[in-house]
């Protein structure tokens, strides 16, 4: 297909006539959603969006539309005119809304029924539901917000610690788009000194030009590099902070665990070898997300399954930001060979079982100081938590510059940087463009301003509905 | 409608310079009876500006030319006084070769190809009107009032619609000096409701050669020997000259300062746009106010020509200041001038109204080229024409348009550009222009074009079995590159350091070492000896880029892949959901082929094209 289609359009006389009907028909549609979280809570709020929603909302109210952006109270109808509810509304009128359309919002009270009646009304109105991600998709349409931003909306609605929350607010008010932008308008102004010494030579441009673009660009190939080696902050603050808790059977790792999240999340039992595979809890620990696992106990396996316990106990512990070693303050010796072996500087140590442990528990492990826990009366835990939170805190806290959050971004700043390194202002000045302009078009991929179409669906697809 | 025609052809083209030329002479390559119409035979092939072809881009867009037969490559190898290659100390993609012309040469050599071309009437008439019935272009009307069916037409008249000079105060209606404008043919195309717009360029003053004090002068010679543009070219047979430089300085420019007023410039009478590119050197003076000279090159017009053009200093002063000014000038203290500098004022057609086959959406069978579509240079001019030409005669023939994307060529970045942009001023090609610059050379103009012109029917035998010649022997010349390899102890004897890893290397990836040529390679293995001349030049030049090749030529299969997700050219976006209005109305002004080129117009959001990505594909019979 292609060419033969693309120039096959001259003789269609009558395209006059059926434009004026397309014309009409073919106004973007009108969606709604739930917008607040699903199910039963104090406030429910309906987000309308599309060239339908003034009239819904007049509709369902049975008044004219409030003045731009102030709630007003509202009661709210159904088709046959019996109340739904009691409750406000709020009008944003194209282009100054979320998604740059008309945008109407109802906060009602929760409530299932509540919920059913507004959306049959808003069905019988012609609006539809919300495809995944609709709203951010069509503000990203409108020119409202960069694909940064947009993937920052979504991570605002899973953000569950006060930190992520912060993270997602910064990054959609446009934090990590003016950083990488900055960045790229960097390698733009380069490579337009460049450009202009290859395509203007004979216009006298000042010899000295590739000095000051390659101290630029080699400053720059250092900021991106020191973005780089920030241990995945942004990723790790989005995904939380991996903890592994380890130690010998009946060391009390379960019960530790259960402690941290304050309920009984792993099984208990006085039989070594209780936990046979990988059991992860997420917890907000001081406003840091941390997603703790509680493993297999660490001995010469007994049998095939605890074998593979042990196995992915000891691949978890491989992967983990930060390890909680436990040891038993009541069994002899309280320092198990397995277990001391994983101690290093991503390791807290804790003495469990402090309310019957006899003497002989060392101040420190592998120079790592001990703190004396009991899972059982709570004795310790406090303190545990403070030098967890301390850990969890130094590996996610950041400098100033909002960092990079997810995968793509990083794979992306990476092919700049590598273009970056390999830009050489001695060797031949095309090759030299030819580095800055993969540099900058792998920087436009994070905000998206090329190679969009592959990206979008991936950018889109983790999107809750609503927002 | 009456239909009452004097004379019949498959294609007319109108306008007889650089773009009228190519087209006409590609018409008739094509098969097409062709027929060209201009004001006056004698000017066929006219430079109206600098006598020179080619230079940075340029060069490859002549090359380019050429690959597909047209006509300029050997114009100006007949007519050239000075070749020289521009950018020599940097790599050879962005080199670009140029040189100066005999003026009376090249157009005799324009005409003497012209002549000799099949299938070509050359006739000298000027187009007032056009017809069109029923949304296509039926014929024209000439001036004498003889009227011309035809089935496709290719406008190409330059700076003469609504032509206006102005030089100081004064100012008259032309197409170029001592040309009468076009006023007929603008208002025709403004009734069918094309969007016209002004701009303007201007010509320095031209001057006596034997009173100009070449004694004082630097002078500079061309290469020796003259590198041909064309690839059926084997010498160059004109006689060489050198051209001399000076330089403005204070006293110039104080002159030009005190009689700034009078610059029509900058005195109002001129709104319209000039190239940022090719400044008046009035321009110059005013935005780089820190330079105290300005460098010129006096150029030779002819052999037997006393006429210089002064190359940098571009003027619309009034004459008696040119005459004040030049005199500041070491070697033009006693010049005399023999017809004093200008500006040129001139109607264009929004090239977005075109698409990439360069017809207009508006008139079906109406094709527009050069200067009309707002660029600027004989080689946008003569590049635009030859594929104006050639689809003016496939649409005649009812073959599918002939298209060059921006991998191709030269040519296909400048038609992307100018019909998914449009331009706001004249548009002038640059090597940054092009994304895939270090495939677009002038070296490999032939490989890239030449088969896709024989396969669209515009290139000729001679030309095909040339081409066919250089092919067979690169790819025998590549294959025995790939197939000899040594150890790097094997290296180090004959003297070549590698990293000594134990990795078997094949002399195609040696030529990637900077300082290893074919000639070293040729020292361990003797039987690359034989391979030489233009092979050996361009093999050196892909081993030397082999690693940015790769990366680049991955890069195109993306954009090809993007390119084809192809925009209907009847797409209606008022159907297309999610999209704002601004975002509509680009669109709309814009028609995209494909989703790339959406994708480089300004202020369109990746999310618009996913909108329009989904569009397509739910659009039936379009499930690609
Ligand atoms: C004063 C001046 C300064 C310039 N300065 C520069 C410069 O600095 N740099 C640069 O790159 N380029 C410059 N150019 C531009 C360059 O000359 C043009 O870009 C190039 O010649 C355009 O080629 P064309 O084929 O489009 O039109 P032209 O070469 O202008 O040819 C137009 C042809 O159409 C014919 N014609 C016009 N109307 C009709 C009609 N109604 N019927 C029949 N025939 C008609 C004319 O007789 C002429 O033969 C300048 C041009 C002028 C006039
Ligand atoms: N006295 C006392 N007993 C404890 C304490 N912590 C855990 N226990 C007991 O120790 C036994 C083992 O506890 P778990 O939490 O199952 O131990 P585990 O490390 O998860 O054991 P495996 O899953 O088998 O590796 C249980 O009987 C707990 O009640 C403590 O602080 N003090
Ligand atoms: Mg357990």
């Amino acid at each position: 297909m292609g060419r033969e289609r693309l120039f096959a359009y001259a003789q269609d006389d009558k395209r006059g006539d059926h434009r004026g009907k397309v014309l009409a028909a073919g106004m973007t549609d009108t969606i709604f959603a739930l917008a607040s979280g699903a199910g039963r809570a104090g406030v429910a709020v309906y987000r309308l969006s599309g060239p339908g929603a003034g009239p819904a909302l007049a509709a369902l109210t049975g008044r004219d539309l409030p003045a731009p952006r102030t709630a007003v109270r509202a009661r709210l109808r159904d088709g046959g005119g019996d109340v739904i509810d009691d409750g406000l509304a709020l009008w944003f009128p194209a282009p100054r809304s979320f998604t740059g359309e008309d945008v109407a919002e109802l906060h009602l009270h929760g409530g299932r029924a509540v919920g059913r009646a507004v959306a049959e009304r808003l069905l019988g109105l012609g609006l539809r539901p919300a495809e995944a991600g609709e709203f951010s998709r069509r503000a990203v349409v409108n020119g409202k917000m960069d694909l940064t931003r947009a993937e920052a909306v979504a991570d605002l609605v899973e953000a569950e610690t006060a930190a992520q929350r912060r993270q997602a607010l910064r990054q959609m008010d446009g934090g990590l788009e003016s950083r990488i932008e900055g960045w790229r308008q960097i390698v733009v102004g380069a490579l337009a000194y460049v450009e202009a010494a290859i395509d203007f030579a004979d216009e006298g441009m000042p010899g000295d030009l590739m000095a000051g673009v390659s101290a630029r660009v080699s400053a720059l190939a250092a900021e991106i590099e020191a973005a780089l080696a920030d241990n995945r902050r942004g990723e790790r603050l989005r995904d939380g902070l991996h903890i592994a808790i380890l130690g010998a059977p009946n060391a009390g790792k379960s019960s530790l665990l259960n402690r941290l999240a304050g309920r009984e999340a792993a099984i208990v039992s006085g039989i070594a070898g209780t936990t046979r595979d990988v059991i992860e809890v997420h917890l907000d620990l001081g406003g840091w997300p941390v997603v703790v696992a509680d493993t297999a106990g660490l001995r010469d396996a007994a049998g095939e399954i605890e074998a593979e316990g042990i196995r992915r106990a000891l691949a978890r512990a491989q992967a983990a930001d930060l390890k909680l070693a436990v040891f038993d303050g009541a069994a002899r010796p309280v320092i198990d060979g397995a277990t001391r072996a994983l101690v290093d500087g991503d390791a807290v140590v804790v003495v469990n079982k402090a309310d019957i442990a006899g003497g002989g528990v060392p101040a420190t492990v592998e120079g790592r100081p001990a703190l004396a826990v009991s899972a059982r009366t709570g004795a310790g835990i406090d303190a545990l938590v403070a030098a967890l939170e301390h850990e969890v805190a130094s590996r996610l806290e950041g400098g100033g510059a909002p960092p990079l959050t997810r995968e793509r971004h990083r794979a992306a700043a990476m092919e700049c940087r590598t273009a970056l390194r390999r830009f050489d202002p001695a060797g031949e000045i095309e090759l030299a463009a030819e580095d800055l302009r993969m540099a900058g078009r792998a920087l436009g991929r994070i905000t998206g301003r090329i190679d969009v179409e592959e990206l979008l669906d991936v950018v889109f697809r983790d999107f809750c509905i609503g927002k | 409608m009456k239909q009452d025609w004097d004379r019949r052809a498959d294609v007319v083209v109108i306008g007889g310079g650089h773009a009228g030329c190519e087209a006409a002479a590609a018409a008739a390559r094509m098969g097409a009876a062709t027929m060209l119409v201009t004001q006056r035979l004698e000017t066929l092939g006219e430079m109206s500006c600098n006598p020179a072809i080619g230079g940075l881009a340029k060069g490859q867009l002549v090359r380019e030319i050429d690959a597909l037969d047209g006509l300029m490559g050997r114009a100006i190898d007949a007519a050239g006084i000075q070749f020289r290659i521009l950018n020599r100390s940097k790599g050879p993609a962005v080199q670009g070769p140029r040189a100066q012309a005999d003026r009376a040469l090249y157009r005799r050599a324009m005409r003497r190809l012209l002549d000799a071309q099949a299938g070509l009437e050359l006739l000298a008439g000027t187009v007032e009107d056009l017809v069109v019935a029923d949304g296509r272009l039926a014929g024209l009307v000439l001036a004498d009032g003889r009227r011309i069916a035809c089935g496709a037409a290719v406008v190409t008249t330059g700076t003469f619609l609504r032509g206006l000079i102005h030089c100081g105060e004064k100012r008259w209606p032309a197409g170029r000096v001592g040309d009468a404008p076009s006023y007929g043919l603008s208002a025709a195309l403004g009734r069918l409701g094309f969007p016209l717009g002004r701009l303007k360029t201007g010509t320095p003053a031209r001057l006596d050669g034997r009173t100009i004090d070449w004694a004082v002068l630097e002078m500079q010679a061309g290469d020796d020997p003259p590198v041909p543009f064309s690839f059926l070219t084997d010498r160059i047979a004109t006689p060489q000259v050198s051209c001399g430089i000076t330089f403005t300085n204070e006293r110039t420019h104080a002159v030009i300062r005190a009689n700034l007023h009078r610059a029509p410039m900058y005195s109002g009478q001129i709104e319209s746009v000039g190239p940022r590119y090719c400044p008046s050197i009035e321009d110059k003076v005013v935005r780089f106010a820190d330079k105290d000279r300005h460098q010129i090159f006096l150029e030779p017009e002819g052999l037997d020509d006393p006429t210089v053009y002064p190359n940098g200093v571009s003027t619309s002063l009034p004459a008696e200041v040119q005459a004040e000014m030049l005199a500041t000038i070491p070697g033009l203290e006693r010049a005399a001038i023999l017809r004093p500098g200008y500006a040129i004022e001139y109607d264009f057609v929004d090239p977005r109204e075109l698409d990439h086959a360069l017809e207009t959406r508006r008139v079906r069978g109406l094709f527009l080229a050069g200067q009309i579509n707002g660029t600027t240079g004989y080689e946008e001019a003569g590049g635009q024409g030859l594929l104006a030409g050639i689809n003016a005669a496939r649409m005649v023939a009812g073959s599918p348009p002939f298209v060059l994307d921006r991998a191709d060529a030269y040519i296909g970045v400048m038609v992307d550009d100018l019909v998914t942009l449009g331009t706001a001023e004249p548009y002038r090609m640059f090597t940054s222009r092009a994304e895939y610059r270090l495939i677009l050379r002038a070296d490999n103009a032939d490989a890239r074009l030449t088969p896709k012109g024989l396969a669209a029917g515009c290139v000729g035998g001679e030309r095909g079995a040339r081409f066919q010649a250089k092919a067979a022997a690169l790819a025998a010349a590549r294959c025995r590159l790939a197939e000899l390899t040594a150890s790097p102890t094997a290296l180090r004897r004959h003297g070549l350091e590698v990293n000594q890893d134990g990795v078997v290397r094949s002399a195609w990836e040696l030529l990637a070492y900077r300082g290893i040529d074919l000639e070293r390679l040729a020292a361990i293995w003797p039987e690359l000896g034989d391979i030489g001349g233009e092979v050996a030049g361009q093999l050196a030049i892909e081993g030397g880029y082999q690693g940015y090749l790769a990366r680049q030529e991955a890069e195109v299969r993306a954009y090809r892949r993007e390119e084809e997700l192809a925009l209907p050219a009847d797409l209606d976006y008022a159907t297309v959901g999610s999209l704002s209005a601004e975002v509509r109305q680009k669109l709309a002004a814009a028609r995209p082929a494909s989703l790339a080129a959406a994708a480089r117009i300004p202020g369109i959001t990746p999310a618009a094209l996913a909108a329009l990505l989904a569009h397509v594909r739910k659009r039936p019979g379009n499930a690609a």
